[in-house]
């Protein structure tokens, strides 16, 4: 009987702590974004600014780092002179730079790509919706999908040189 | 924990006030006393064990007094949450730090500081309200359970001290068997369920009454689950989506299955000529043809066929045309979007002349659409004009460089280069909205302004809410706890035969001078005695 009302007691409470763990987990530690690290990248397809057609899908067994920016945004611009010249170094080993201008116009982009010198494709989203299928908030964030099309990490704001390198370390297939 | 016999066999909880039987009082004082007819007198389980931790918790919350003061908290703080606006709406355009303390002064600062401006979600409002689902889980189940219990196993006969001590109580030393069939027949008409024992009798009336509160915590449970589902990915969807006339946009919570083209966007502002003359002065104060009055936009939806493929130029199919209007959502498929903003004039394209310094003679005209420009507009006969860079929301940076603010075209400024038969390698102007700079040196030729146009942009958000429902249905339930033990009064009468008299004794839940005004209009015709107050012997 006694024992009977404890584990009744216990029982009861576990699912009031469990509905209010929950809920507590989904508003403050849950990952917000729509994509996180482990999960299979959603594949697009998108133009690079010289009218090419680039699908995630393709680059598989290669490495991707995906990189999301706009002309406008600070630390985008300087984050980028850093990817360029780890592009050249890990081109070869089979990594590729993928990065998503998010829905602005082709002169600025290619303006911005010249003055930088930029050699990886830009790939223009014109209405958003890679930027919608990833969820991406803050500008700029980077994915890094493995050779499988896995993401394995994934990072927003600038990034500094040698945490590229260690990204590229990463994905290197 | 011992169980306790009563002296009429009925074997009761530990804890028991009354018996559950027989209603004597287990606990032998020797008072005449009002019994406390509290949950029928029943052990309330909370109070009598306190051995484990879960034990202890669950004792927590069982405790009313602790449940009022997770009330009262919770009403306190959230009331807090409306002295400032709320994060969320504020004005986009300031941040939160800025904007409470140069609204609201050092009191605003103190509201941000402590957090108050995203309360609904912190923490610990989360938890309080948790606390208060906890406590009414506990506390009704406490109660509930040996509640049905005494309803359920009460017996006809009472014992005479229970009688004895019920508030509305009475004895009658002469009476006829006609009086005890008359108010037995007269308690059924009044539909009073009458059980009879050993020429005892009890009748009852609206027990179902005492569900009441319970019933009403049901409901209440079940709207703290609808509004727990919110944080469930898909129960609970409420987007933002900016769209300019002639565009077309995939709807965000869609998973980029919609698409919406914005046709036109229209507003009609309260203007004074044209409004009644009782609302000149409101007119005046907010001025003339400042209010929204009325806006609305043109819309098409469509559908994306095929796979998705983010990025994919979509195969779209239309699926109905449609206005949005304030009040008049767009709904499709469980979602609704709603009108909630505007941008009036946006610009969207600037017309610009080439013209030649020297003759004042515009050679060609061009037109620069701001969201997709082209590179290069050639005007014929030798002349062209070359767009080297195009700063949609130009300013000055740090570095002293044009720059771009954001990619919406809100300032828009350009560099040309203008290739005319005289300059083959083209001259270098730069033009802005009120700047048109040489920086290369005095040209022969420059851009002149010849005009702009603009759009409309429509602000909509998108919302889903699958909880709706459990807040609908919990609702439903609330209220009819609350009608169930408001409108209907549990009744109870004894009748019992003790020693030579008979003893008349009635309890209800509520009404007090409802019952008695009852129960003594059917004992009027009779030689019983009246039922008396005995509460009233009490004051006086």
């Amino acid at each position: 009987m006694k024992k009977k009302r404890l584990i009744i007691r216990t029982v009861i409470l576990a699912v009031l702590l469990c509905a209010v763990g929950y809920t507590l987990y989904a508003q403050f530690f849950a990952d917000k974004q729509k994509v996180s690290v482990g999960d299979k990248a959603p594949d697009f397809i998108l133009r690079d600014v010289n009218g090419e057609t680039h699908q995630l899908s393709d680059y598989k067994g290669k490495g991707v780092f995906l990189n999301f920016w706009g002309t406008w945004c600070k630390p985008c611009k300087q984050e980028m002179p850093a990817m360029e010249k780890q592009y050249a170094s890990y081109k070869k080993q089979g990594v590729e730079i993928l990065a998503v201008n998010v829905a602005e116009t082709n002169i600025a982009v290619e303006q911005f790509a010249k003055q930088y010198e930029l050699s990886f494709p830009i790939l223009m989203d014109k209405d958003s919706q890679v930027l919608g299928a990833y969820g991406i908030d803050p500008l700029p964030t980077t994915f890094l999908i493995d050779k499988n099309g896995k993401i394995v990490d994934s990072f927003i704001g600038g990034l500094e040189e040698s945490k590229i390198k260690e990204y590229m370390e990463e994905i290197k297939p | 924990m011992k169980h306790v016999k009563c002296e009429c066999g009925h074997v009761n909880p530990h804890g028991t006030i009354l018996c559950e039987a027989c209603g004597k009082p287990i606990a032998e004082e020797t008072t005449d006393k009002l019994v406390d007819m509290r949950y029928e007198g029943s052990a309330r389980r909370s109070q009598t064990y306190n051995k484990t931790v879960i034990d202890k918790i669950w004792n927590f919350f069982s405790s009313v007094k602790v449940g009022i003061w997770i009330i009262i908290v919770t009403l306190v703080a959230s009331a807090v949450g409306t002295i400032y606006p709320q994060e969320a709406y504020i004005p986009p355009n300031v941040t939160a730090d800025e904007y409470y303390q140069k609204e609201y002064g050092w009191t605003g600062e103190l509201y941000y500081k402590l957090g108050f401006h995203h309360l609904y979600e912190s923490w610990w409002y989360l938890l309080l309200i948790a606390a208060l689902g906890m406590s009414l889980v506990i506390c009704s189940l406490d109660r509930v359970v040996p509640l049905y219990r005494a309803l359920k196993k009460q017996s006809v006969t009472k014992h005479p001290n229970f009688l004895k001590r019920q508030r509305l109580y009475s004895t009658s030393s002469s009476w006829t068997d006609q009086d005890y069939e008359h108010v037995k027949s007269m308690l059924k008409k009044r539909r009073y369920s009458i059980r009879e024992e050993n020429g005892n009798l009890l009748a009852e009336k609206g027990r179902f009454s005492r569900w009441g509160p319970y019933v009403n915590h049901i409901g209440l449970i079940i709207f703290l689950l609808g509004a727990m589902l919110r944080f469930v990915p898909g129960m609970y969807i409420d987007e933002v989506l900016w769209i300019r006339e002639g565009e077309t946009k995939v709807i965000p919570g869609t998973n980029g299955e919609y698409f919406l083209k914005n046709h036109r966007f229209t507003v009609e502002m309260y203007d004074k000529d044209s409004e009644n003359a009782v609302f000149q002065e409101a007119i005046d104060r907010a001025g003339n043809n400042k209010v929204a009055k009325k806006y609305e936009a043109d819309v098409s939806l469509y559908k994306r066929e095929g796979k998705l493929i983010p990025g994919a130029d979509p195969k779209l199919k239309k699926i109905k045309d449609s206005e949005i209007r304030v009040n008049q959502p767009l709904k499709f498929e469980g979602y609704a979007m709603y009108q909630v903003d505007f941008k009036l004039n946006e610009f969207s394209s600037m017309s610009f002349h080439l013209t030649d310094k020297n003759a004042n003679r515009n050679v060609g005209s061009l037109t620069v659409d701001l969201h997709n420009p082209k590179e290069t507009y050639d005007l014929k006969n030798g002349y062209k004009v070359k767009l080297m860079s195009y700063f949609p929301d130009f300013f000055f940076d740090d570095e002293g460089n044009p720059n771009t603010k954001t990619r919406v075209p809100n300032n828009p400024a350009f560099v040309f280069k203008m290739i005319t038969p005289q300059h083959k390698k083209g001259e270098v102007a730069f033009v802005g909205i009120r700047e048109n700079l040489e920086p290369l040196g005095n040209n022969d030729y420059k851009m002149t302004f010849a005009g702009v146009e603009t759009k409309n942009v429509t602000g909509l958000t998108v919302r889903r809410d699958y909880t709706l429902w459990f807040l609908g249905i919990g609702g439903a339930i609330f209220m009819i706890g609350v009608i169930q033990g408001m409108y209907w009064n549990h009744r109870r009468m004894w009748i019992q035969k003790v020693n030579n008299e008979i003893w008349l004794a009635a309890h209800t839940n509520k009404n007090w001078y409802g019952l008695k005004k009852e129960l003594n209009g059917l004992l009027e015709s009779t030689s019983l005695t009246q039922l008396k107050d005995q509460n009233d012997k009490e004051t006086k």
